[in-house]
């Protein structure tokens, strides 16, 4: 099994806020991360199987690429993820229900069984790892 | 299966030494690490923890809980000290295999009575050149 890790760079802002909630009991709920901010985030997305015996990789990166910018730059990329996007009208988006959001568009977009985890990093101080079970 | 990982760091002094040996026997055992005078690193400490969602908040665990935490019983214990003075490593050579354990007892220990996240892993980052883990790798 070979184990292949592609990275990509995106930048968005954001608000916890539950919904339903008042901007006073978000804040009450969130503190600071209840204000507008953004950060810089950075996603490994790591691929696993067999590579394929003529092109010798387990999917083409220029694919794998593609997918990324389809599904996530195209989504993510300099927008806000709670007025852009419809994954944070109830939860808010705490870096652990990102990369859930993250993880899900990607199972539905690679090839069956492909993914292996995810790294969602916040900051160069936190992260966040979605893993598959093993197959 | 979803971990958080939150990166900390401390500068700290150690000696690798074991008392019961002589200058030249640590000397040949640790090398330039068994200075008697001490030397020190900047130690990255990334703890990983994993356990069910608060759904409300979106989180694992807050990581305001475990800044405190870390700064209550690792930082103010370690922090530019010299970490052979300190308990943990009064019967224990304080190599990033020690720290590593050392620190994941502790915050495990914390973390499981103010929370419901479990510490699965501490990874110790002594030097760019060496790191260590305690615990599960995924």
């Amino acid at each position: 099994m070979i184990r292949i890790t592609r990275v990509i760079d995106f930048s968005a802002s954001l608000r916890y806020a539950r919904g339903g909630l008042s901007d006073d009991d978000n804040a009450a709920l969130f503190g600071s991360r209840a204000r507008h901010h953004g950060h810089n985030y950075r996603l490994e997305v790591t691929l696993r199987g067999e590579p394929d015996p003529v092109t010798g990789m387990v999917l083409n990166l220029k694919d794998l690429q593609q997918i990324l910018d389809d599904e996530i730059m195209a989504r993510f990329d300099h927008r806000d993820l709670n007025l852009d996007t419809p994954y944070f009208e109830k939860d808010p988006p705490s870096p652990e229900n990102f990369a859930r959001v993250i993880r899900r568009i990607l199972v539905a977009a690679l090839p069956d069984g492909m993914l292996d985890r995810i790294r969602l990093q916040q900051d160069a101080d936190l992260w966040v790892d979605v893993i598959e079970p093993e197959p | 299966m979803i971990e958080l990982t939150l990166r900390y760091g401390f500068p700290a002094a150690h000696i690798l030494s074991q008392p019961a040996l002589s200058e030249a026997e640590n000397w040949a055992i640790y090398d330039k690490c068994a200075n008697p005078n001490g030397h020190g690193h900047n130690y990255e400490v990334e703890v990983t923890v994993t356990g069910p969602m608060d759904e409300r908040t979106g989180r694992i665990l807050a990581p305001d809980l475990l800044d405190r935490i870390f700064e209550e019983r690792i930082e103010s214990r370690f922090a530019r000290r010299l970490l052979n003075d300190d308990e943990a490593f009064r019967d224990r050579v304080p190599t990033a295999e020690n720290i590593a354990l050392v620190i994941h007892e502790t915050l495990a220990d914390e973390v499981a009575k103010r929370s419901s996240a479990e510490v699965i892993r501490v990874k110790i980052v002594e030097t760019r050149h060496n790191s260590c883990i305690s615990g599960a790798i995924a």
